[in-house]
């Protein structure tokens, strides 16, 4: 059975911070799609187009009839174990600070053997259940789970490594003025967070929930306005080297098509939705980058909620998609700039907030308290791309199906 | 199957001589490279055999560190002009399989001295660097799994099949033990020092259940043999073994969940049918080692022993070549350590000298045949290449030619 | 002190004046920063942007021997000033923008109306005529062509919520009825209307009669609108010169700028 993670002591401002490591990032183009469907969540391998074959390491060819026709899709995750070993030597460096380390072979149901990391309450030989997640190096890999569940099992070292879990850990919920920070910033709460601190601007404004914020024990709101360099400056100077996870919640959203509403408007969208979390990136990512190995509480992952509109432009909110899409954009290049800190940047694209600027907008509709699940369940289970309710399942499904099919269904 | 498609056995070897064998004494660091190791074999091939390297007509090359050379490079770097090149990456499969296929181009005429060579440099931190580009599977699929390297892809191996086959550390350590004591009659071993069970036993864990002596130590160094004819071997006046028998297979059983067995498995009734012998008939062993299960496979895969029931042929046999069953005379790479691919080349140069009496270590009294086998190459799970060769010679007692 | 009143005997008197304290400069302005809050209009209009400053390079790799600074804002935050063009009502009027402003009503004399009291009992309190002629009575008759400075000492509160006091209903702070403007424009023949707050209307001052009365009628009549003065407190009821010059913005509806104000001071006057 998992111990569970004891809250860390103090940091001892005279130990070495370690540095932080990765696992080994070289993959292939064919493993690299193996990521791809990980970065989603659930457990997909190649299977053969032609024969239905499930390979593994990832092919190029299927090894029973050479057809190149492979395709990555969801099997079945369930498994023998019939072998384990516990590595406490290794050369590469990010498994040296983490030894030992638990590996096993499991018989997948579907067919491979496959070389898996191995939970500390799988029993070998015996059945397992695999998950597909990415490691500190951001690469899909393997592990083998208990089939039912065990008591603490997500504090299982191994298990960790491969998420960035609220619990223990101090983070930063970036919007406080709106409904979805809040809800955000009380899920983290209860998921086990240390501390959430709530960043507030213009706080000569008062704001809805304002006082639920301000009595919730474990919460700390502080000034925080995205559109003011030194504002967010400050915050990161005064808490930016404790802020384990930060997730971005602001968003200014008007309605209007990309003829409508002059420049002030989209000059303010995009001072809010991309050079705010350009700032944020910015102020708070050096130092996140070179905590990524700093213990139980190390700095674990970059959060940014987004619209949708992101992946194909919704037009009756011309500007709000262009700043979403400009945020998936400087998103991209800040996971690949955070990754040498085994930092994660997450990506939690919601469908239509249920907010009074899109009443106007037909349901479905997604509440803050939706967005605050999702947003724990991407920490706690390590996913890049998460899409909350139905309309963002079902744009993120048009758009991987076909992009341009899908700029002409969104405006219609 | 039709008739086309029936797989034929392969044509026996004829007349095919191996001589000369070169060890170059092993070191655990050196800041020489590849090419030099490769050189100072070749020159030492064409000393004992007393020729000029433009005599060499044929070339064999097996390194891991020649990159981002191969052996066409080196034709040029050592000033050859072969007319017969071979580059073999198979690891501890590779001497045989170089043997092999050098004895089809003198059969062929294509080449009349063929020079084998297996050779790597070990630079610090080559080792870790060699790792990291091993093959794409490692890459994708192991390596991100604690970074045992070998270590721990043959502890998955090993706990597999301790599992089981009961076989238990002790079984294990017995063959290390056995090693270690020929390795103290082989002055080239890089491990001096006499290896006890209970010094065997108390080793730190590497990757359980794979301990400390369960482990090659990597160093720089090379192994070369040459291949010819046995009428030019005569004319030259080598002593020299003759080749009776070859096998190399890939990615045998591709479908067992995990490596319980070698593609010596497929071929074994083949091999010793060409050598006119069966295992009774062998009388020094020399096994690839990079780890003792691997050892035990080669003893069940090989004919000695049922499937799974090598620890019992280890419990019942002296494996020292003083023993009643000897095996790995040197000291195998366990304790003569492992230079690269020419790790692969140990066993073959070692029992070329056994059944030429022209041993370095203690000779095994009456050795005329020996059976060597390769392994190599763990592309993702399992080692992919096998390969065996039976060599026979005069023995010790007559010494020179046949 | 010279009795001679030629421009240069003023000037030259002025600046004796200046270097030995007989008359003293008091700053009316805020610092311009981001902290500072402005106006909140219903979110369906276009908004007031804020004070923004952004480092071009200070002594680093972006410009190693200087430091400046880029800055946004909108004419209308911080300190600023309001030219009859800002309001509807005074859209048609020539010399309407900052840019075309006659010089000599960028200086000119102010006196101060202190209902601080008053503000400070009553958020919402509304300057009337009746307190006007009252203020008169005890105090002299308004000047034309003055500034009247309406001091609520409510520039203590910059940078809290106090300020712009918001609630579900608008913000609350003080300011004038269209009795008190009308006064003040058509029988008293003012140059402009200064204010403490962010804006020179009572916060609830869409809801008199005409909406926002003092942007209608001061506008409409081409007087100008001081805001977010702070330093009331250390000017005179009466004697005051301000300086208050808006930058020269083409077609501007008003600007930011630095109001001072020259006050008689206790130290030698030459």
């Amino acid at each position: 059975m998992t111990d569970p993670i004891a809250p860390p002591p103090k940091k001892d401002p005279q130990a070495v911070t370690l540095r932080p490591e990765l696992p080994p990032v070289q993959r292939s183009r064919a493993a690299l799609k193996l990521t791809a469907a990980a970065s989603r969540g659930g457990f997909a391998l190649q299977v053969c187009d032609a024969c239905g074959t499930v390979s593994y390491p990832a092919r190029d060819a299927c090894a029973k009839c050479l057809s190149t026709a492979l395709t990555v899709k969801p099997v079945p995750p369930g498994g023998e174990v019939i072998a384990e070993t516990t590595i406490r030597t290794s050369t590469d460096l990010y498994f040296r600070q983490r030894m030992p380390w638990r590996v096993g072979m499991v018989r997948l149901d579907a067919g491979p053997s496959l070389v898996v990391h191995l939970h500390g309450d799988v029993a070998v030989p015996g059945r397992v259940r695999m998950i597909h997640k990415l490691d500190k190096g951001g690469n899909a890999v393997l592990m083998a789970l208990p089939e039912g569940r065990s008591a603490h099992m997500e504090d299982d070292p191994e298990y960790r490594e491969l998420t960035a879990s609220p619990k223990h850990r101090r983070i930063l919920v970036t919007a406080g003025r709106g409904a979805v920070g809040q809800a955000v910033a009380q899920a983290l709460l209860k998921a086990g967070a240390a501390h959430v601190f709530v960043g507030v601007a213009e706080p000569w404004k008062p704001f809805a929930g304002q006082e639920a914020l301000a009595n919730t024990p474990g919460i700390e709101v502080v000034p925080l306005d995205l559109t003011d360099t030194r504002s967010v400056a400050e915050l990161a100077a005064s808490i930016g080297g404790k802020t384990d996870i930060l997730v971005n919640t602001a968003e200014h959203v008007r309605p209007g098509g990309a003829m409508d509403g002059g420049m002030i408007a989209a000059q303010d969208a995009f001072a809010v939705n991309v050079f705010g979390l350009q700032r944020l990136a910015q102020a708070f990512g050096p130092a996140m980058r070179g905590r990524g190995a700093d213990g139980v509480n190390s700095a674990a992952a970059f959060v940014d909620v987004l619209p949708v509109s992101a992946l194909a432009a919704n037009p009756a909110f011309a500007l709000h998609s262009a700043t979403a899409a400009a945020r998936l954009s400087l998103l991209q290049s800040l996971r690949a700039e955070l990754r040498p800190g085994g930092v994660r940047v997450m990506s939690v694209f919601t469908g239509p907030v249920d907010d009074a600027w899109r009443e106007h907008v037909p349901p479905p509709k997604v509440a803050p308290a939706q967005i605050a699940r999702a947003v724990v369940t991407a920490l706690a289970e390590g996913i890049e791309d998460s899409f909350v309710g139905d309309v963002a399942k079902d744009v993120a499904a048009r758009f991987y199906d076909d992009p341009k099919v899908t700029e002409r269904e969104m405006s219609q | 199957m039709p008739p086309a498609l029936m797989k034929r056995p392969r044509a026996p070897y004829r007349d095919i001589a191996v001589a000369v064998p070169v060890s170059l004494p092993y070191v655990r660091y050196s800041i020489d490279s590849a090419h030099w190791w490769i050189a100072r074999a070749l020159k030492a091939l064409c000393d004992g055999a007393g020729i000029v390297p433009a005599d060499v007509d044929g070339l064999s090359v097996s390194s891991f560190t020649l990159f981002p050379d191969s052996a066409v490079g080196l034709t040029q770097h050592l000033g050859l002009t072969p007319r017969w090149l071979d580059n073999i990456p198979m690891g501890g499969a590779s001497a045989v399989v170089a043997l092999r296929r050098a004895a089809r181009a003198v059969e062929a005429g294509d080449a009349t001295i063929v020079a084998c060579i297996g050779a790597d440099a070990n630079q610090v931190d080559s080792f870790r660097k060699l790792l990291s580009s091993f093959s794409r599977f490692a890459q994708d699929a192991s390596y991100p799994y604690g970074y045992g390297g070998p270590n721990g892809s043959f502890a998955l191996l090993s706990d597999h099949y301790m599992r089981t086959t009961g076989t238990t550390r002790e079984d294990f350590g017995k063959i290390c033990v056995s090693q270690r004591d020929n390795a103290l009659t082989y002055p080239q071993a890089i491990m001096k020092k006499p290896l006890t069970m209970e010094a065997y036993m108390n080793a730190r864990p590497i990757a359980d259940p794979i301990h400390l002596f369960d482990c090659v130590m990597p160093c720089a160094g090379a192994e070369a043999f040459l291949v010819t004819s046995l009428d030019v071997a005569r004319d030259l006046g080598l002593p020299h073994a003759q080749l009776t028998g070859a096998i190399e297979r890939h990615n045998a059983f591709p479908d067992d969940p995990i490596q319980m067995r070698g593609g010596w498995e497929m071929d074994i009734d083949e091999l010793y049918g060409m050598a006119g012998t069966t295992p009774d008939g062998i009388d020094v062993l020399e096994t690839y080692d990079d780890y003792p299960v691997i050892v035990m496979m080669q003893l069940e895969d090989l004919g000695f022993c049922p499937k799974g029931a090598a620890k019992d042929f280890v419990r019942a046999h002296d494996l020292t070549s003083a023993g009643d069953f000897p095996h790995n005379t040197s000291g195998g790479q366990l304790s003569a350590g492992q230079a690269g691919a020419a790790g692969g080349y140990l066993g073959l140069v070692e029992g070329l000298r056994q059944v030429t009496g022209q041993s370095l270590s203690r000779q095994v009294p009456g050795a005329k045949r020996a059976l060597v086998s390769g392994f190599g190459m763990i592309n993702y799970d399992r080692g992919l290449c096998t390969s065996a060769a039976i060599l026979e010679g005069p023995g010790p007692q007559e010494g020179a030619g046949t | 002190m010279s009795t001679d009143l030629n421009g240069a005997g003023v000037l030259s008197a002025l600046a004796g004046a200046l270097a030995g304290g007989g008359v003293e400069i008091v700053d009316l302005s805020h610092v311009l920063s981001p902290e500072i809050p402005v106006m909140v209009l219903p979110p369906e209009f276009g908004q007031c942007q804020p004070v923004r400053i952004e480092e071009v390079s200070r002594y680093d790799a972006r410009g190693p021997a200087w430091y400046w600074n880029t800055i946004t804002l909108s004419e209308h935050a911080g300190t600023h000033f309001d030219a009859p063009a800002h309001w509807v009502t005074g859209r048609h009027l020539a010399q309407g923008t900052v840019d075309d402003l006659p010089l000599d009503h960028l200086v000119a004399p102010a006196v101060v109306l202190d209902f601080s009291a008053e503000a400070a009992a009553d958020e919402d309190f509304i300057l009337t005529r009746a307190h006007l002629e009252d203020w008169e009575a005890a105090n002299g008759k308004i000047d034309p062509g003055c500034w009247v400075l309406f001091r609520t000492d409510w520039a203590q509160h910059v940078t809290t919520p106090k300020y712009l006091n918001l609630r579900e209903d608008g913000p609350h702070s003080p300011g004038p009825d269209a009795s008190a403007i009308e006064f003040l424009v058509h029988e008293r023949g003012i140059l402009g209307f200064g204010t403490e707050t962010i804006g020179t209307d009572a916060g609830q001052g869409s809801h008199l009669s005409p909406p926002y009365p003092a942007h209608s009628i001061l506008h409409g009549n081409g007087r100008y609108g001081l805001q977010c003065l702070a330093g009331l407190d250390r000017l005179p009821a009466r004697g005051a010169i301000l300086f208050a010059a808006p930058l020269k913005i083409r077609d501007g509806s008003g600007s930011p700028l630095r109001v001072l104000a020259l006050v008689p001071g206790k130290g030698s006057a030459a």
